[in-house]
């Protein structure tokens, strides 16, 4: 666990290097704690595949937070953050927030299941994805409806999920000049990643599929149909299936 | 005291005129952001003047300002940008309270320096919160008046104005038939240098140790203009690109406010205020709060220059600026006391 300053305003709590399970375990254990524990100051947590990024107002830090052995956590800090600036007293408090050992065992997570219509003007690039990776499409949508994936993180668009789990045969690369519009609820592949666009927006993955569900829920609160830490399967669904869904679905 | 609503009608709406608070906060995590004034400070003082809370809704103005009539009177503060606003017959310069009769008009005639001016009307705009805030995030066609910028024929509605928000309108003159602007106004220490090429200061970025070294001296040294492909989202900054020392692979995580990214193209972007949630893009700098004002007042064809500050010495300067502000509402109550 390091921390260091994003600016005069948030903390970056790095957990990690890679995109794996431990990492995505601590960094959920970590959010669980701040939201357990909220640290004196602290506005709002956005974690991420190997982060948190604790975003805090300086003036309402306490600046004669309690630093006994957090102290001497936050000392591997960069040495900025000796003096009690709210920045160190932040880091302080939230080292000893984090302290006792975290609960990183696996937690139970909801399988979502996201209904897809492959391919067509719906998966406009399933082709060129099936042509990279040597398959046919069929084989290509059977592959990705056949994974287990999981959210590890949301982030781009509201309610957009980044999912890891894809196969190592259909990573293909981003399109060279990105759409300008990408519709809402399609499903793409960015280099090792699979993801689905919940609102209409730019965007350089390579589409493959299109759900006709809603994935932002502003209504809601949380507001996303999707949740960091969730289990997601992709099923195929037909042209007609598709749209015979209500729109409001 | 009768209580009246008070409504705005939107004649014109302007370049691009949205309600805007202090920001979506508490739901990044979702992906969604936070939105809110692109220049919070001048929202928070223009709040300050009409005697309302400081995140109350207010509209925010870009460049072409609205022409708005008053239906009923109201106690208004326009802070931010001189757009050239004029009340009835009267010029409104920036950082003044004016009490609007019925039926009176708001214009604005153009800027010569800035970008985004603030209207708060005493009471706010009581619009319905979506996900705890008015702002509106016009790419989702999320929060404020229908998820849009103002449109002609709109009309807002005012929120009850507090005790002290009627005292300061009936010392201001609120009553009389002709608009009426304070003599009072925001002292000197609330209003930022705006400028068309300031300086900015900026914090080391989490990444800067990646860019290539004589990259690291022109992100301190050179002139950056503003390109026209700017908006509430970023900044795209051109003129000087800045290239890495070798290519990185990073991970997305959390941006802030401000945040200077760079993307593959070598022209630096700073994250505003509908900035998405995380990005991958090396992080080069970070601007340090009390000047995200200045870059939020800059237009395309602008210029800024960036100038190396501490994080100490940036939270230092932010907890100064906080003082200033709650002195200056300690003494707008002492002024019209009860």
């Amino acid at each position: 666990m390091h921390f260091s300053p994003l600016g005069d305003r948030a903390v970056v709590i790095a957990l990690g290097a890679t995109i794996d399970e431990a990492t995505h375990r601590r960094v959920r254990a970590v959010c669980a704690r701040l939201e357990m524990r909220p640290v004196a100051g602290m506005i709002e947590c956005v974690p991420a595949f190997a982060s948190v990024v604790v975003h805090y107002d300086p003036a309402r830090v306490p600046l004669h937070a309690s630093v006994g052995d957090a102290r001497a956590l936050a000392r591997n800090a960069p040495a900025s953050t000796q003096d009690a600036s709210p920045y160190a007293c932040m880091v302080a408090s939230l080292a000893d927030a984090l302290t006792p050992p975290l609960d990183e065992r696996p937690l139970s997570a909801a399988v979502v299941e996201i209904p897809v219509c492959y391919g067509h003007e719906f998966g406009p690039d399933l082709v060129d994805v099936a042509r990279h990776a040597h398959l046919t499409p069929d084989e290509v949508v059977q592959m990705h409806a056949a994974g287990d994936y999981r959210v590890h993180m949301i982030g781009f668009l509201p309610g957009f999920p980044y999912l890891g789990g894809l196969s190592d045969r259909l990573a293909t690369p981003r399109r060279a000049t990105p759409r300008t519009l990408v519709p809402a609820g399609s499903v793409g592949i960015g280099g090792r990643q699979t993801g689905i666009y919940p609102m209409d927006a730019p965007g350089g993955w390579q589409l493959i599929g299109r759900t006709p569900l809603a994935l932002f829920l502003p209504d809601q609160e949380p507001p996303t149909r999707l949740r960091m830490g969730d289990r997601v399967r992709f099923r195929p669904i037909s042209a007609q299936e598709f749209e015979r869904w209500s729109p409001s679905a | 005291m009768e209580s009246v609503r008070v409504s705005l009608r939107i004649l014109r709406p302007g370049m691009f005129t949205t309600v805007q608070d202090l920001g979506r906060s508490e739901h990044q995590r979702f992906g969604v952001p936070v939105s809110g004034a692109m220049d919070s400070w001048a929202l928070r003082v223009a709040n300050l003047l009409v005697g309302n809370d400081e995140g109350d809704a207010a509209l925010e103005v870009t460049l072409t300002g609205p022409t708005i009539r008053f239906e009923t009177g109201a106690l208004i503060a326009i802070t931010g940008a001189d757009l050239g606003a004029t009340l009835g017959e009267a010029p409104l310069a920036p950082w003044h309270a004016a009490c609007a009769p019925s039926g009176a008009m708001l214009s604005f005639g153009g800027a010569a320096v800035g970008c985004r001016a603030y209207i708060a009307i005493a009471g706010g705009i009581p619009i319905t919160p979506v996900l705890g805030s008015r702002s509106t995030f016009v790419r989702a066609a999320l929060g404020g008046y229908m998820g849009r910028p103002l449109r002609r024929g709109d009309v807002l509605p005012c929120g009850e104005p507090s005790s002290l928000a009627r005292r300061i309108a009936s010392a201001t003159g609120g009553g009389k038939a002709g608009a009426t602007v304070a003599r009072w106004s925001a002292g000197a220490a609330l209003r930022p240098a705006y400028s068309a090429a300031p300086t900015v200061r900026v914090l080391p970025g989490t990444h800067a140790h990646l860019l290539s070294a004589p990259s690291a001296d022109r992100l301190y040294g050179a002139t950056f203009g503003v390109s026209p492909q700017s908006d509430r989202m970023g900044y795209r900054l051109q003129g000087c690109a800045l290239e890495l020392g070798a290519p990185a692979e990073l991970l997305s995580e959390g941006v802030a406010f401000g945040t200077v990214q760079l993307p593959p193209g070598g022209d630096p972007i700073i994250l505003m205020a509908d900035r998405q949630t995380t990005g991958g893009y090396p992080r080069i700098g970070e601007v340090a709060t009390v000047d995200l004002p200045l870059v939020a007042q800059l237009r395309p064809g602008d210029s800024v220059r960036f100038r190396r500050v501490s994080l100490e010495r940036a939270q230092a300067l932010y907890l100064a600026r906080e003082h200033d502000l709650a002195e200056a509402r300690r003494a707008i109550a002492l002024r019209f006391p009860e």
